[in-house]
């Protein structure tokens, strides 16, 4: 019965999101006013549909229904209930309905937080959510249904992907969807602006604050997904520029560049081109995205299991998407013309240097990702492109980005001179330079250069704060400090990882052995059962210079349902360093093999990415940028206008 | 006796694993190892999505790793042992292709997007940096009368 | 600039998705075809003789070196497959089928237990006119051999025209192997 109504509400939320689509972008131009205050109602009666689609899902999943088919497939009664909730988003068909969920969710927050909007503006906008989220409903509800039933059910499900059955499942896609597809935002402001045919300072500030919550879920999602991985998969690695993973990082390169961008259309009206181009780009990619990795063109850890059939109409989806919305900004050039003008050093100056760069980034990391399967169609030879490719041709790409973030902010709008914001920069500068001579001269060449340029935009951000004093900071200048410090801290966790050290040795109950300056020694192996699993404890005690401080507790998992054997890593982290101890294997000569690494400065680099989110949401909070918030006092007597 | 014991529990302590490192059936020293890893961290684990040898927990690249560390420790160069794996493998097996003409776009890209924005933004300065024109005399006179 | 020449220009976005569209288009349908797998690898020993080996016989049968397959009376395939593999259960009945039609087909167990290969053959017929057994699986390596079963298309002057790394079907016979026994022949 409750998948039957969840069938029917997905049903009813494509014809209102079409509805929405249609009467938003059609309604202004034939100057119905009911269809200015009709579409906001759609939006929300849409996200309705959706919303009780997806928890008759959910509840399919609770109550372990084994005549859902995706059910069936993908959870079982012996899931722990928190899996059997956010499992539902585990697999290719519920993570389409999360998709579109969060799309609706989209539309919903533009109806009722846009109210300051201009009525014509918002119902476009609300008009493109509509029509996108028509075409990917479609899609779910023709291709990809998750209501498909099977008579009779099985007894039992197949259960969920073992490695899936981790908290990280429960946070990492939804934070990531957010941030994904609340670009679609910026994307419809970018469109119904193009239609309008108006793009000014005030169109600036109003996609402003929609960009920046989604590059905060985005920032975040990333940031998690590579925690999850890092601390899941087992040998200590966080990103492994996977296709999947550049799928995510290629709107983030474009959502930051657009951020930036956006500032100066709202304030100097320059750049506004490259603003409706990075927005119309930022989602295009979050689409190419979800396609690619459903296609099953890429070769892929994360890879859900499609059929090319549904690549093909994912195809066509995006064919009218990304090419409509091309075209439009082709056709409605002459509206793009800047009107501001600025000197070759000034703040527009660095913003458009570090769009270049950006986008340079974002250029390589595409080539790259998608270069196999076009090398294969145009040359008919198979060749792979893996993380040595991207990390040679990105981090050279990202010192012009580190230095100008240390440098932009301290200079004025239009122009400015480079060597007065130079010389408020000098402690900045000794300190990077300091830290750099400190590790060069322990031959880290690589580490030297990754932690001085940490250190540079982490103390350049201190500096302009500082400079600024705090009680004239406005909280959009102390977010983006947050952010450049953010991203500060992680280049510096990263860099730090560089110098991380690993061993892996086999070890018999008694043995040790020593790694990093610690003594670590395996106590004892013991068995400890779980819900679904049997699984085997390895405890290792680590001692520094014959103290004991720490006792690990690393272990294996066998999946019976699935016969997977799934390996928990032993973290301990100080906030500066991550011990991090892995149960790799069980030889038949006995003992046990372990993997033993220490990371210096790991926790930063998720700790970095934490600060960006948080300065995007301190960013948020300032009043100015609240979309055309109605003046609450009268203006006193005498004020200036 | 008891110096005799105390030497006891020190025995534990000798297993320590000296300069020399066991993986994957091969002794040798941290030197060699990190060479070893190296050139593991370049090769493709076929049998896996996207993971290097180095990486992977797969049988394969388990065997592949010991071919590996044998080499090293014979002494033969990185360069020979990756061509013993393309020659077995193809050029899939390498984590970054070899650079030839049916590369070259990859490898320029970078070079590439950075010209075509750097064009981009000279293209769009030039525009825009002609000065505004002098002031004719009326102007100029009108100007000192305001200041 | 004029309008005409800014629509141009702001045009080449436009003309690069239309492009990439397509090409990935190309790529959908020729996937659907069964003409292109992302995760299928070219094997280097195309267009070359097999690498230098000689291995041990197994379950009672004859082993065999690469001197053997210098130049078969006919085209033969040699198909790796271990007891262990599921594939190669699934593929046991179309390598009885070609054998029974008079295809040469010479096997090599892939780090394979005697036993359990005895009563695997015993189980699913034995299709093989020899059998060597790779313990280590060095051999394998050599041959670039990257899982079970695979399956090498060797002619008569004892050159490698074919490598398929998968269960043989109905679909890839009739598609691959036909029409090179026709070539070869």
């Amino acid at each position: 019965m409750i998948p039957e109504l969840g069938h029917f509400a997905l049903a009813c939320a494509v014809a209102l999101a079409f509805a929405q689509g249609v009467v938003g972008i059609f309604g202004p131009s034939l100057r119905d006013a009911r269809a200015l205050y009709a579409t906001p109602l759609l939006a929300l009666s849409h996200f309705t549909a959706i919303g009780l689609a997806f928890l008759a899902l959910v509840w399919s999943g609770v109550v372990s229904d084994f005549t859902v088919e995706n059910i069936a497939d993908f959870s079982s009664s012996a899931v722990p209930l928190l899996y059997r909730i956010t499992g539902v988003w585990g697999n290719h068909d519920g993570s389409i309905l999360l998709w579109c969920l969060i799309l609706s969710l989209c539309g919903a927050a533009v109806a009722v937080a846009g109210g300051g909007l201009p009525a014509s503006l918002r119902a476009r906008v609300l008009g493109v959510l509509g029509l996108v989220s028509g075409g990917f409903l479609l899609f779910t509800l023709t291709v990809s249904n998750p209501f498909t039933r099977i008579w009779p059910p099985p007894l039992e499900g197949a259960g969920i992907n073992p490695i899936l059955q981790d908290p990280g499942l429960a946070f990492h896609p939804p934070v990531l969807y957010t941030g994904y597809v609340g670009f679609s935002v910026a994307f419809a402001f970018a469109i119904a602006a193009l239609i309008e045919g108006r793009i000014d300072a005030a169109w600036g500030r109003w996609v402003r604050p929609w960009a920046l919550i989604s590059w905060c879920f985005l920032t975040g999602g990333i940031a998690l997904g590579s925690w999850w991985s890092y601390y899941t998969l087992g040998w200590g690695g966080y990103w492994f520029w996977d296709p999947v993973e550049n799928a995510a990082l290629l709107p983030w390169l474009t959502g930051t560049a657009l951020l930036h961008c956006a500032i100066v259309v709202e304030k100097r009206e320059s750049l506004k081109a490259w603003t409706v181009l990075l927005a119309i780009a930022t989602f295009s990619l979050s689409l190419s995205g979800t396609f690619l990795v459903r296609s099953g063109i890429l070769n892929s850890v994360h890879s859900f299991a499609a059929a090319p059939d549904q690549g093909l109409f994912i195809l066509a989806l995006l064919g009218l998407t990304i090419g409509g919305s091309l075209l439009l900004f082709a056709i409605r050039a002459p509206v793009l013309a800047a009107t501001g003008i600025y000197a070759p050093i000034s703040r527009e100056s660095a913003l458009v240097l570090n769009n270049v760069f950006l986008c340079a980034i974002a250029a390589v990391v595409f080539t790259g990702t998608l270069y196999p399967p076009f090398a294969n169609l145009l040359f008919g030879i198979q060749l792979s492109v893996g993380a040595p490719f991207f990390n040679q041709t990105v981090l050279p790409l990202t010192a012009p980005i580190i230095l100008a973030m240390g440098v932009g902010p301290m200079l004025p709008w239009k122009r400015a001179d480079l060597l007065p914001a130079l010389h408020r920069l000098w402690l900045a500068g000794a300190a990077a330079l300091l830290v750099f001579a400190v590790l060069t001269a322990s031959r880290h060449v690589i580490a030297a250069l990754g932690l001085a340029g940490g250190a540079w935009v982490v103390i350049s951000a201190l500096i302009d704060l500082f400079r600024r004093r705090f009680s004239t900071l406005s909280r959009s200048a102390l977010g983006a400090a947050l952010g450049h410090i953010g991203f500060g801290v992680t280049v510096l966790g990263i860099a730090g990882m560089t110098l991380a050290v690993q061993k892996v040795v086999v070890l018999q109950p008694g043995q040790s052995t020593t790694l990093g300056g610690y003594t670590w020694t395996l106590q004892d192996i013991h068995d400890a059962p779980g819900p679904n699993y049997t699984q085997r404890v390895a405890d290792i005690v680590l001692s520094e210079d014959g103290a004991p401080f720490l006792t690990l507790h690393p272990s294996r998992r066998f999946f019976a349902a699935q016969k997977v054997i799934t390996n928990d890593a032993a973290i301990h982290t100080n906030g500066f360093q991550d011990i991090y101890a892995v149960f790799a294997d069980e030889p038949a000569t006995g003992g046990a093999e372990l993997r033993l690494n220490r990371h210096p400065m790991a926790p930063e680099i998720w700790f970095g990415g934490l600060i960006m989110a948080l300065g995007g949401f301190v960013s948020l909070s300032d009043r100015r940028l609240r979309v055309g918030a109605p003046a609450r006092r009268r203006k006193p007597e005498g004020a200036v206008a | 006796m008891r110096r005799w014991l105390f030497l006891l529990t020190l025995l534990p302590a000798l297993a320590l694993a000296q300069d020399m490192v066991t993986r994957d059936g091969v002794t040798m020293t941290a030197a060699q190892e990190a060479q070893a890893e190296a050139i593991g961290d370049q090769l493709r684990c076929l049998v896996c999505q996207n993971e290097s040898i180095e990486d992977s927990d797969a049988k394969l690249a388990a065997q592949l790793r010991g071919i590996i560390r044998q080499q090293v420790v014979q002494g033969v160069p990185p360069r020979r042992i990756m061509d013993y794996m393309v020659q077995r493998y193809g050029i899939f097996v390498l984590l970054k292709p070899p650079v030839s003409p049916l590369t070259w776009l990859l490898y320029a890209m970078p070079a590439l997007a950075l010209a075509l924005g750097g064009m981009a933004w000279l293209f769009a300065a030039r525009r825009k940096a002609a000065p505004p024109a002098p002031l004719s005399e009326a102007e100029r006179a009108r100007l000192d009368e305001l200041l | 600039m004029s309008p005409l020449r800014r629509r141009l220009l702001f045009g080449i976005p436009l003309a690069l998705a239309v492009a990439g569209g397509e090409a990935f288009y190309v790529i959908l349908r020729r996937m659907q075809a069964n003409n292109y797998d992302p995760h299928a690898l070219p094997s280097p020993l195309l267009g070359k003789r097999p690498p230098s080996f000689s291995l041990p016989g197994i379950a009672g049968m004859q082993g065999f070196a690469n001197t053997d397959l210098a130049a078969p009376p006919k085209p033969m395939l040699v198909n790796w497959f271990a007891s262990w593999c599921v594939p190669c259960l699934q593929e046991a009945p179309m390598l009885a089928k070609l054998a029974a039609g008079g295809l040469t087909i010479w096997g090599i167990a892939y780090e394979d237990d005697p036993q359990a290969l005895a009563q695997f053959l015993q189980q699913n017929g034995n299709p093989y006119q020899r059998l060597a057994a790779d313990a280590s699986g060095t051999t394998a390596i050599n041959w670039g051999v990257y899982g079970v079963p695979e399956t090498y298309f060797i002619d008569k002057t004892g050159i490698v025209r074919w490598r398929y790394a998968g269960a043989l079907t109905d679909d890839v016979v009739a598609r691959y192997l036909n029409p090179l026994l026709a070539k070869y022949s």
